[in-house]
C-alpha cells in the first residue's frame, strides 16, 4: 500500500504527516493537547494541522495531564479514535491513573463492551539540556501496564507508518517519541555537528498512507559477532559505535516494546550467541531487564557470553553533567568490548 | 434500545463543542476597552476575620490602591513610608534588570533556558514585602522576585543559571530552579503546580505545632487547570490551612490563553467560593495593591481564620521562556495595550507624585542596578558557564539519590569515573 511519492522528511514532519493522514481518512480521529492547536505543538509536530482540520478535531487542552488522558478514554467510549499529546514524558504522571487503571483495563474490565482506542503520543528521552524534568524516559512504566502498547520509532520512515498504525489501534497506545532526533540522528557524540535527516535513507517517506504493523523489530544491521537491541536515539549511538569499531553486529531496532518481536530477537541471539542491551532509561526495572531475562530465557543454550546492559544511571537526569549520564559511545563500546572479550 | 421512562432528545438541534479562542491573535490590533476597570476607590475592605461566604464579591471584583494618575486610594491603601516604598520599587528594578542581562546570556549561548517576569514583577517582589522573612514561600518558576526580595545573592542565583562550580545545586536543575531554604524559598519544580499542595502540607505542619508561620504559593492562572491545585484547595479548606494561595493570571500558559483555564467563565479568585475559602481579585500591577491584599490574607491566615487565595490580574510582557515565540500566536502589542499599565512606572509615578522620586533618580538606580548585575555576572561567569567545560566532580552525579548511597550506585559512579578516565585521560579535574 505504499505510495509513489516520497518527500524527505524529518521526524517531526513525518509524525504530523501521519496526523495529517489519519485526520484525514478518518473522521473520528481527534488530536488534542496543550499547545497543539494554533500554535502547533512546542516541538511543531502539530503545525497547520488545526487550520486544516478545524478547531475541534485538533485543539488545545487545560493544562492537565490526567484531564487529557481521560477526556480521552470517554471519547473513545463515545467512538471517537484521540490522539492526545502530553507535551513532555515528563509530565505524564499526573495522568497515571487514567492510563493504568482506566484506559489499560477498559476492554478487560468491561468484557469487549468498551474500548479504548487512542494514541497518546509524548516526547521522551535526554540530550537536550532538559534536566531532571524534560529529559526522562519512563517507557518500562508503560511496558509495565497490562494492556497498554508502548511504540518508539527511531527515524522519520518508521514514525509516521508506526503512527498510523497506533492510531488504527483499537488498544491504547503510548507512542513514545524520542525528542533528541526529531532533527537528525545522533551519534553519540555530543561535540559532533548534528546531522540533518535528509542525509539518512529513512528520511525518505511516502505522502500518502501507509502503516508499519505494531510489534515488528527491524534489523538495522545484519551481522554475526553480537545482537544488539535497542531502540529509539540510541539506535543510531549503537550503530555508530559498532561502525568505528568494525564490529559485525547485528543490531535490532526494537521499534515496539510491547507487544514484542520476541521472534525476531531469539532467531538473532541464536545465531550470534551474545546479546548488548541498550537504553537511556534509568537502569534498575528498566526495560533492559525484562529483555535480559527473555533473552536467557530463550536462547540461554546458546549463549556464549553473559547479556549485558547499557542504560542511563539510577540518578535523576542531570543537566550540566548531561554528557556524563548519556549511555554514550564510551560506555557501549566497552560493554561490546566485554561481551567479545572470548 | 427498549422503551424506557426517559426524555427523547433526537428532536433537537444538534449539539456543538465549544473550543475557547482568544480575541487577538498576530495582525491583531488588541483592545482591551472591554475588561473592567473598577474605580480604584470602589472595592470595599472586609474584615480579615470576615466568612468566605459573606465577601465573595471579592472574587469578582478587582483590590486596586493606585489610580492611573499615581496617586494612593481607598481603604486597601496600605500607607506605606517612603523608605519602604523605595525599596519595593528598587527589588522591582533589581528584578528586571537581572531577568533582562540572564536572557541575555542564554541567546549568548551561556546556558540553556531562561525565564523572565517582565510585568509580573509586584506579584513576588510586593507580595513577598507583606508577609514574615520566616514565612515560607513555594513559588512555580516566575517568582524570581521572592528571592531578590529576601536579598539572596544574586551570584547564587546566576551560579544555579550558568551550572556553574558555585552552583550550591551542583548543575543538577534545569536554570532558574532554584532552592533556598534559609530564605524561606521551596526547591523549584520543573511540574506544573505541585507545590501547592506541598504549601497546604507546611501550613498544617506549622498549624498543628503551634508556630506563627504561614505558607504561601504561587502558579500561574494555567496550572490552576492542574488537579495539584484542586487538591491543595481541598486540605486547605478541610484543615484551615494557614496558606495564602497566588494565582499569577498573566493571561497566557505559552500559547494557551486563559480560557484554556476556565477563564472564560468567570474569575480565578472565584475557584475560591467553591471550597469555601477567602477569595480576592487583585490588579497585579498595582504593587500596592498586592501588598494590600497579601498583608490581608497573611494577617488572616496567622489569626487561625484561614486561607485565602489571590487572583493577580496581570499581563505576561514577554515570552514563557527563553524556548518560546510569542509572535507565532499572539497579536505584537498586548503588552502596551493592556489597560493596567506596569508595576514599575507605576510605582516610580506614585513615588514622583509624592515628592518622593524623580526621574533623575530613576534614571540613576536603573544605571546603578544594571551594573550591579553585569558586575555580578562577571563573577559568576568566572565560575563557568554551561556547555564550556564540566564543572562538577562527576561523582555528584551520585550523591543525594539517597542519603547513604547503595551498592548499586556506587557501582555505577565507578562504571562512570572509568568512562570519565577513558574520555578525559586519568589527570582530569572539573574544568
Amino acid at each position: 500500500m505504499m505510495s509513489a511519492d516520497t518527500k524527505t522528511m524529518n521526524m517531526i514532519e513525518a509524525i504530523n504527516s501521519a496526523m495529517d493522514i489519519m485526520l484525514e481518512r478518518d473522521p473520528n480521529t481527534v488530536v488534542m493537547g496543550e499547545d497543539v492547536g494554533y500554535f502547533g505543538g512546542v516541538f511543531r509536530a502539530t503545525a497547520g494541522l488545526q487550520k486544516k482540520h478545524g478547531k475541534t478535531r485538533v485543539f488545545d487542552t487545560p493544562i492537565n495531564e490526567c484531564g487529557i488522558i481521560g477526556v480521552a478514554v470517554g471519547m473513545g467510549a463515545y467512538g471517537l479514535r484521540p490522539v492526545p499529546e502530553i507535551q513532555f514524558a515528563d509530565y505524564i504522571y499526573p495522568g497515571l491513573d487514567q492510563l493504568v487503571s482506566e484506559a489499560a483495563r477498559l476492554r478487560y474490565r468491561s468484557a469487549n463492551d468498551f474500548i479504548c482506542p487512542m494514541t497518546v503520543r509524548t516526547p521522551f528521552g535526554g540530550g537536550i539540556f532538559g534536566g531532571q524534568t524534560h529529559s526522562q524516559s519512563p517507557e518500562s512504566i508503560m511496558t509495565h501496564i497490562c494492556g497498554v502498547k508502548t511504540v518508539i520509532p527511531s527515524n522519520p520512515y518508521d514514525a509516521k507508518g508506526l503512527l498510523i498504525a497506533a492510531i488504527e489501534d483499537n488498544d491504547p497506545v503510548v507512542f513514545l517519541e524520542p525528542k533528541r532526533i526529531y532533527n537528525g540522528p545522533f551519534s553519540g557524540y555530543y561535540d559532533r555537528p548534528v546531522e540533518p535527516w535528509s542525509r539518512h535513507e529513512a528520511s525518505a517517506v511516502p505522502e500518502g498512507y501507509y502503516r508499519i504493523d505494531l510489534g515488528k523489530a527491524a534489523t538495522v544491521r545484519a551481522g554475526e559477532a553480537v545482537t544488539v537491541l535497542a531502540y529509539g536515539t540510541m539506535v543510531h549511538v549503537a550503530k555508530t559505535v559498532v561502525e568505528e569499531r568494525g564490529i559485525d553486529a547485528e543490531i535490532l531496532d526494537l521499534r515496539t516494546l510491547l507487544p514484542l518481536d520476541i521472534d525476531a530477537i531469539e532467531a538473532s541471539v541464536k545465531k550470534t550467541g551474545r546479546c548488548l542491551i541498550i537504553h537511556e532509561a534509568t537502569r534498575t526495572s528498566g526495560f533492559g531487564a525484562e529483555l535480559a531475562a527473555l533473552v536467557q530465557e530463550r536462547c540461554f543454550y546458546h549463549l556464549e557470553a553473559p547479556v549485558e546492559r547499557v542504560t542511563g544511571f539510577d540518578t535523576p537526569y542531570p543537566h550540566s553533567l548531561e554528557w556524563a549520564y548519556f549511555p554514550g559511545p564510551v560506555r557501549i563500546a566497552t560493554a561490546l568490548d566485554k561481551i567479545l572479550k572470548d | 434500545m427498549p422503551e424506557s421512562d426517559s426524555r427523547p432528545a433526537s428532536n433537537l438541534p444538534p449539539l456543538s463543542l465549544h473550543i475557547p479562542e482568544p480575541r487577538y491573535r498576530p495582525g491583531d490590533t488588541p483592545d482591551f476597552g472591554d475588561i473592567a476597570v473598577p474605580a480604584v476607590d470602589a472595592t470595599p475592605r472586609p474584615s480579615e476575620d470576615t466568612k468566605p461566604d459573606a465577601m465573595r464579591d471579592m472574587c469578582y471584583g478587582l483590590v486596586r490602591v493606585l489610580d492611573f494618575d499615581g496617586v494612593a486610594k481607598g481603604l486597601w491603601d496600605p500607607k506605606l513610608s517612603a523608605e519602604r516604598l523605595r525599596a519595593m520599587l528598587r527589588y522591582m528594578m533589581l528584578t528586571r534588570a537581572f531577568d533582562e542581562r540572564m536572557f541575555r546570556a542564554q541567546r549568548q549561548g551561556k546556558t540553556s533556558f531562561y525565564m523572565k517576569c517582565t510585568g509580573e514583577e509586584a506579584t513576588s517582589v510586593a507580595s513577598t514585602m507583606a508577609i514574615d522573612r520566616s514565612d515560607m514561600c513555594f513559588p512555580s518558576y516566575r517568582q524570581q522576585g521572592i528571592l531578590i526580595t529576601r536579598d539572596y545573592p544574586l551570584i547564587q542565583m546566576m551560579n544555579q543559571i550558568y551550572s556553574n562550580r558555585g552552583d550550591h545545586l551542583l548543575g543538577r536543575q534545569l536554570p532558574i530552579m532554584y532552592s533556598a531554604p534559609e530564605h524561606g524559598f521551596f526547591s523549584v519544580s520543573g511540574n506544573l503546580a505541585t507545590q501547592y499542595p506541598q504549601a497546604v502540607g507546611w501550613a498544617m505542619a506549622s498549624a498543628s505545632k503551634g508556630d506563627t508561620r504561614i505558607a504561601t504559593v504561587w502558579c500561574g492562572e494555567g496550572s490552576s487547570a492542574e488537579g495539584d491545585f484542586h487538591s491543595a484547595l481541598t486540605f486547605a479548606t478541610v484543615y484551615n490551612a494557614p496558606v495564602i494561595f497566588n494565582v499569577v493570571n498573566n493571561q497566557w500558559a505559552i500559547s494557551s490563553f486563559s480560557g484554556f483555564a476556565g477563564g472564560e467563565r468567570t474569575t480565578f479568585a472565584a475557584r475560591a467560593v467553591g471550597y469555601g475559602i477567602a477569595g480576592l481579585r487583585v490588579d497585579g500591577n498595582d504593587p500596592l495593591a498586592v501588598y494590600a491584599a497579601t498583608q490581608w490574607a497573611a494577617d488572616r491566615a496567622r489569626t487561625n481564620n484561614g486561607p485565602t487565595l489571590i487572583e493577580h490580574f496581570t499581563y505576561r510582557s514577554e515570552g514563557h521562556s527563553t524556548s518560546d515565540d510569542p509572535s507565532a500566536y499572539r497579536a505584537a502589542d498586548e503588552a502596551t495595550a493592556w489597560p493596567f499599565g506596569d508595576p514599575i512606572a507605576r510605582l516610580k509615578q506614585h513615588l514622583e507624585v509624592l515628592g518622593e522620586w524623580d526621574d533623575e533618580r530613576h534614571q540613576a538606580q536603573a544605571r546603578e542596578l544594571e551594573d550591579l548585575v553585569k558586575t555580578t555576572q562577571k563573577q559568576s561567569e568566572k565560575l563557568g558557564v554551561l556547555g564550556h567545560g564540566m564543572h562538577q566532580p562527576f561523582e555528584t552525579m551520585f550523591e543525594d539519590v539517597f542519603e547513604d548511597m547503595p551498592w548499586h550506585l556506587k557501582e555505577q559512579c565507578d562504571q562512570m569515573l572509568a568512562e570519565q578516565e577513558a574520555k578525559f585521560g586519568p589527570n582530569w579535574k572539573p574544568e
